[in-house]
């Protein structure tokens, strides 16, 4: 199968079950509320050493959140619910409440609920003050600007992460070209983010290394530098490698991202399209190219 | 709780086609009590049965058939389910002296063409109220959940504590579209009471918990006695306020902008002004806990 000359691989994205919570940040405008929203989600590429993966979903107009303001959602993605608890702790109280004249509310219905406004009210000293409005209760927290707006609990539901394809270029110029442009268009795809930095990673792993200390090392298969030293996936004419992590609130939107991206790539000096994989033993859910590709 | 629009309360009068209908059959200025007038009841009777079910007439004892002329398809039972409309209650006629309407409902809706007696869904902890015209005092008295909508004025305590009781109105919400009594919301322990007038002296006082959102002016004395709970003044002070209130800030409430375009949705005249107004903050009353406070517009 090809598109607009490239070849798509018969392989298959192998993607696993995580835990999602959304986090609509409001603020005075959408500068402040892309501040703490970029800030929130910095250092979030990967669960392997930064809690969470993490992302921004989307710009909210005012009309759409809760108090009218300018806003941005960001995805979180974590393990498992316990980590999730932590990671927002975190990401709210030190990245969210920070930043001037944000507010903080839940965005996700989930299947279960963790405490993060409920648990971040202590740091208002006693002269916190609850308010419980239509079911849900929503914390004051007097701080030295004035005051910061959480509400008590956020959703956390069953969510995928790992949905990924590599854009296989003749240069490292083209290769980012058109990452960057399936990035856009997977921007506009509700539920999903891409973790890694500007959405693109250009240091893919494998899940072995040689180093008994490490759980992880660089994906040897196709470091094109090392090409004639190891067993290499690459076709010839392939200089450059990156790779775009999808991590989505269901199935149905990441492999949506998928294919939009993929489309996106595909373009004179990207030869191939792949994608990662274990074989299909370890993650749960299995996004075929050519089954998305074919989907329209 | 549930939305406003969950419960019904934004549905159109067509729906009262298929309502349970009592018409007081005889204007009197005698006091009638009809605390069974009220949806829980009325489930799984026929209409024979609601006939027969009590009411005081003054100190009389008698029936709601002897009061009310009931209209229901006495071949359908009143099963209560969530959307079924037989969950509406429709009543009308000269109710000025009709009390405890509604008492103690969890579910259903009852729609009021006329002026109603005290006590109007007093302890209610579900369902919602309509009234077109006013309410006499006490309305929504330590009710616990959902919603009063009152289109005319309503009297003095409303969703207040009854004397010697400790605290109020637990949750639920009342709105009301005219003016509003003395105490409204004394001892008020959470919940909210928006009103589109002018409230009445005492407004939240002896307030524990909860919220007050005056469209119009607030009235003297204001928050006595207040431990916590928030009083908004969006339409200016009839007297100032107690000397128990301290000035902290002017600021930009967050929450407050949740609240107001919420009230918006449900009809009140929120005005995108009122939206990104400053509010002068004053906490109090510091005679108690002091906790508690009263937001006033700086348009005002």
């Amino acid at each position: 199968m090809q598109i607009n000359g490239v070849e798509i691989e018969d392989t298959f994205a192998e993607a696993f079950k995580m835990r999602c919570a959304r986090v609509v940040i409001t603020a005075v405008n959408q500068k402040w509320a892309l501040t703490a929203a970029r800030v929130a989600t910095g250092f979030g590429t990967s669960v392997i050493a930064c809690g969470s993966e993490t992302g921004i979903e989307r710009l909210i107009p005012p009309d759409e959140t809760p108090d009218g303001r300018p806003g941005v959602s960001i995805l979180v993605f974590t393990m498992g619910t316990k980590g999730m608890e932590d990671q927002l702790m975190r990401r709210v109280g030190q990245c969210i409440m920070t930043c001037p004249t944000t507010a903080c509310f839940n965005g996700l219905e989930g299947d279960k609920k963790v405490k993060v406004g409920g648990t971040l009210r202590y740091f208002g000293d006693g002269f916190q003050i609850s308010k419980l409005f239509e079911g849900i209760r929503l914390w004051r927290i007097p701080v030295m600007e004035g005051e910061f707006l959480v509400e008590e609990s956020f959703g956390v539901q069953k969510a995928i992460g790992g949905g990924n394809f590599l854009i296989l270029g003749e240069s490292a110029e083209v290769a980012l070209e058109a990452a960057e442009d399936a990035v856009a268009e997977m921007e506009q795809v509700r539920g999903v983010v891409m973790p890694f930095p500007g959405g693109i990673v250009r240091s893919g792993s494998k899940t072995t290394s040689q180093y008994k200390f490490l759980r992880a090392s660089t994906n040897t298969a196709y470091c094109p530098t090392i090409r004639s030293q190891v067993e290499s996936a690459l076709p010839e004419g392939v200089n450059s490698v990156l790779e775009i992590v999808i991590d989505g609130l269901h199935e149905r939107a990441v492999s949506e991202a998928m294919r939009v991206g993929i489309q996106a790539a595909c373009r004179p000096g990207v030869v191939r399209i792949s994608a990662g994989n274990y074989g299909g033993t370890l993650g749960q859910f299995n996004f075929h190219l050519r089954e998305i590709i074919g989907e329209r | 709780m549930g939305c406003i629009a969950c419960v019904g309360l934004l549905k159109d009068s067509e729906d009262e086609l298929n309502a349970i209908t009592l018409v007081l059959k005889k204007q009197s200025s005698i006091s009638i009590e009809a605390d069974s007038i009220c949806p829980d009841l009325f489930a799984g009777r026929s209409q024979s049965e609601i006939e027969a079910l009590p009411a005081f007439y003054g100190r009389r004892k008698v029936t709601l058939g002897d009061l009310f002329r009931v209209e229901a398809d006495a071949a359908i039972p009143m099963a209560r389910h969530p959307g079924d409309r037989s969950d509406h209650v429709v009543v009308r006629g000269y109710l000025q002296h009709v009390k405890h309407i509604g008492q103690g409902m969890s579910g259903g809706l009852i729609t009021i063409h006329s002026d109603v007696g005290m006590h109007l869904g007093a302890k209610m902890s579900g369902g919602a109220i309509i009234v077109h015209g006013n309410a006499d005092a006490w309305a929504g008295a330590h009710m616990s959940g959902g919603v009063i909508q009152v289109h005319g004025n309503a009297g003095a305590m409303l969703g207040a504590a009854y004397s010697g009781e400790r605290r109020g109105m637990r949750g639920g919400i009342i709105l009301v579209e005219g003016n509003v009594g003395p105490r409204a919301g004394e001892r008020m322990r959470r919940g909210l009471i928006a009103v589109q007038g002018n409230v009445g002296e005492f407004a939240g006082a002896r307030m524990i918990a909860g919220s007050l959102v005056v469209f119009g002016t607030l009235g003297a004395r204001a928050g006595a006695g207040m431990k916590r709970g928030t009083i908004v003044a969006l339409g200016g002070l009839a007297d100032g306020l107690l000397p128990v209130f301290r000035y902290n800030c002017s600021y930009r409430p967050a929450f407050l902008r949740v609240y107001l375009r919420r009230l918006g949705e449900w009809g009140f005249p929120v005005t995108s002004e009122q939206i990104e107004s400053v509010f002068h903050r004053y906490a109090g009353d510091i005679t108690t806990l002091g906790k508690g406070e009263i937001l006033v517009n700086d348009q005002h």
